[in-house]
């Protein structure tokens, strides 16, 4: 039953004399919520820029299905893409787009890149936004919202896309504890339509009550967390 | 005369020993030019009759390098004490300022290509044509009357060897100006006629300021000498400038006879007031606006894309092609725009033959590509690359993220340096002048001679360069808002 869709084997990565992965080896499976827990700086977000595929990486590989990355000078165009097809990521500064409404920023993608009718598009969007209680907020511009807003529409514009796996960087850096839960419940609610989810965090109390496998980053290496 | 020494000697602002004379060598021989044997000395007819008038006045010439056209307001302002440059006579400089008796005597004569020796042979053979002069002149107010009276089109020109070859090479179908200037560039350049029949006869004089009368009636005595003896005659004679007409000219002066700034034309600008003169070149300045606007607005279109194009290939092309881009910035950004101009319009002429107005658009737009381009390729650099990141990972492509987000983007940080080189093109627009396109400095400049006055064409010209660039800068404040770039 337990189909593997991210694998990470042997992975090493450093920037001059600085290591920062070091043989990072994991696999996650179909509708798990993993958490990369560790204190900040041990390479956490780094694991997860490496698996979307923005960082190219020395040594070791990274397969998505049957997309692989391989270690060496950098990925192939083709490769990049078929990857994005199936994986998302929510940054934790979000990264909205300035420029472009809250509703523009949610239906770009899929127009432009999926080729979908920006019409179908926009429906579409808005319901997300609507899933994600944002709504009201489809004509604002970025700089406008709240942080725990941009988070959910940084999640709605991950979302429009369909990705299999998504990766959320330090997603509750921003939130309080109401927020906290809210968000817990709403990635419960993606592991349930199947999709796959890899969480960086640092926030012990979120890992432990959303995640259904916790990975501890330490050196640029990961270990199974002994408690999950 | 030994009673005006004194007076003299209070009027003139320098030590007494020096005579200070302006003229300007780029008009060249046969009146005034740097020796192309000895750079450094000056050569000319009117050389030697500054030094003339200076020994005869017991002083030593120093000569004062001034602009043709702006030799009146320099003598006005006390640069130099008299103007002497091949200098003509009008009824508005016999109003304005002080001149000498005429000591030369020139006749306006059209030239034409040799081909059209037979066709052309007054104005009104010209209907339709273009016909080059220098601005400023006698000659330019004839055709500006030509182009009521004869539907002929005046192209004006900053210096006298430039109407005839372009005359040569077609770019004008006749040249009208004194037969002294046409007689000189008839040695020089081959290929055009000039016709027989005068169109109108002028005068050099030397020019004075008005509060300085007491030393143009010395000169005056010193010429009237000079043509009683033959000492004008024998520099005549000896710069091949000697003819029929001068004799009867210096006659007609000795005999105290007076002698009509222009005659052969009707009445030129004779005397108008400064609300007539605004009156008359309004008009004229209101086209020449309109000239300035559309070309600032055409190159400006154009120095974008082009700047676009640019900063795109030096952020994404291949290491070649930033390289070769990089040299083009350099050496557009590195060299004066005014040369650029030249080259394209004269120096090209033999290969391409670009209209005034097109080498004018083409040059402005090849030169403002290349600040555009820095400008673009700082905005594109400024983009966080978090934003380029969110872009990627959605699975847009490198075409899409540019065209999509970094573009946008890049946009808001460089509105407001555009905003700037576009109000710095509408004015060095005035640059495109030496192609002889008509705008508004050069209009304006044209009316100042005209009335010998900045003050009113000044502030006239400042008024409507302020009325363009005002709505371009509101224009830009207001998209700046809109499209504002997120506060820190």
């Amino acid at each position: 039953m337990n189909e593997a869709m991210l694998h990470l084997r042997g992975v090493n990565l450093s920037r001059g004399q600085r290591i920062i992965l070091k043989g990072t080896t994991f696999s996650v499976d179909r509708g798990e919520l993993v958490a990369l827990m560790g204190p900040s700086g041990v390479g956490k977000t780094t694991v997860l820029r490496v698996i979307a595929g923005l960082e190219t990486f020395q040594s070791g590989s990274v397969r998505v299905q049957e997309i692989a990355l391989n270690g060496g000078n950098g990925h192939a165009p083709k490769t990049l893409q078929q990857l994005r097809a199936r994986v998302g990521m929510v940054f934790q500064f979000h990264y909205l787009f300035e420029h472009l409404s809250v509703l523009k920023n949610v239906w770009l993608a899929p127009v432009h890149a999926r080729g979908i009718a920006q019409r179908e598009a926009e429906q579409r969007a808005r319901g997300l936004l609507a899933s994600l209680g944002v709504e009201h907020r489809a004509t604002a511009l970025p700089r406008e919202l709240s942080g725990g807003e941009a988070q959910r529409v940084a999640i709605a514009r991950a979302l429009a896309v369909d990705p299999l796996i998504l990766l959320l960087d330090e997603p509750t850096a921003s939130l309080d504890a109401e927020r906290r839960t809210e968000l817990g419940d709403l990635l419960r609610g993606l592991i349930r339509e199947g999709r796959t989810l890899v969480v960086a965090t640092h926030d012990e109390d979120f890992a432990r009550t959303c995640a259904t496998r916790v990975l501890r980053v330490r050196e640029g290496r990961v270990f199974e967390d002994s408690a999950s | 005369m030994a009673a005006m020494l004194p007076i003299f000697a209070l009027e003139a602002a320098t030590p007494a020993k020096e005579f200070r004379w302006a003229g300007d060598p780029e008009g060249g021989a046969p009146f005034v030019e740097a020796d192309p044997a000895q750079p450094d000395k000056l050569v000319g007819f009117d050389v030697e009759i500054a030094e003339l008038i200076a020994h005869k006045l017991g002083r030593e010439p120093r000569f004062v390098n001034i602009t043709f056209t702006s030799i009146d307001q320099s003598i006005e302002r006390g640069d130099a004490e008299i103007g002497l440059s091949g200098i003509e006579d009008t009824p508005a400089r016999r109003d304005a300022m002080a001149p000498t008796v005429p000591y030369y005597e020139f006749r306006e004569v059209l030239s034409v290509r040799d081909a059209d020796r037979q066709r052309f042979h007054t104005l009104a053979d010209l209907r339709g044509r273009r016909i080059g002069t220098l601005g400023g002149t006698i000659a330019y107010d004839i055709l500006l009357r030509a182009e009521r009276e004869h539907g002929i089109q005046a192209v004006s020109y900053d210096d006298d060897v430039h109407p005839y070859s372009d005359l040569v090479i077609g770019r004008v179908d006749a040249v009208l100006l004194d037969n002294v200037l046409a007689e000189r560039r008839a040695r020089s350049v081959k290929g055009f006629t000039i016709q027989p029949t005068s169109v109108a006869i002028g005068h050099y004089v030397g020019v004075l300021a008005q509060h300085n009368a007491a030393l143009r009636d010395q000169v005056n005595d010193i010429l009237r000498d000079a043509m009683r003896d033959g000492t004008l005659q024998r520099i005549f004679r000896k710069w091949r400038v000697w003819n029929d007409d001068q004799p009867a000219l210096h006659a007609r002066v000795l005999a105290g006879e007076p002698v009509i700034a222009v005659s052969g034309v009707a009445a030129t600008n004779a005397a108008l007031s400064a609300w007539q003169a605004t009156l008359r070149y309004l008009p004229s300045l209101l086209r020449a606006s309109g000239i300035t606007i559309a070309l600032s607005c055409l190159a400006m279109a154009l120095a974008v894309l082009l700047g676009v194009a640019i900063a795109s290939g030096r952020v994404y092309g291949s290491a070649l092609l930033q390289t070769m881009l990089t040299g083009y910035v350099e050496v557009m950004r590195g060299t004066p725009i005014l040369l650029q101009l030249f080259v394209l319009y004269y120096g090209l002429a033999e290969v391409i033959r670009l209209p005034a107005f097109g080498a004018a658009l083409l040059g402005l737009a090849l030169n403002y590509a290349a600040y555009e381009s820095e400008i673009y390729r700082g905005a594109l650099e400024a983009v966080p690359l978090g934003q380029l990141e969110a872009a990627r990972i959605l699975g847009l492509s490198e075409r899409r993220v540019l065209t999509l987000v970094r573009g946008p983007q890049a946009f808001r940080f460089a509105l407001a340096p555009m905003t700037n080189d576009f109000i710095a093109l509408l004015k060095d627009s005035s640059l495109v002048s030496v192609l002889t396109v008509l705008e508004l400095t050069k209009q304006t400049q044209i009316f100042a001679t005209n009335i010998g006055s900045w003050v009113v064409p000044g502030l006239l010209c400042a008024a409507l360069y302020l009325v363009m660039s005002l709505p371009l800068a509101t224009l830009a404040r207001r998209l700046e808002q809109r499209w504002k770039a997120p506060s820190l």
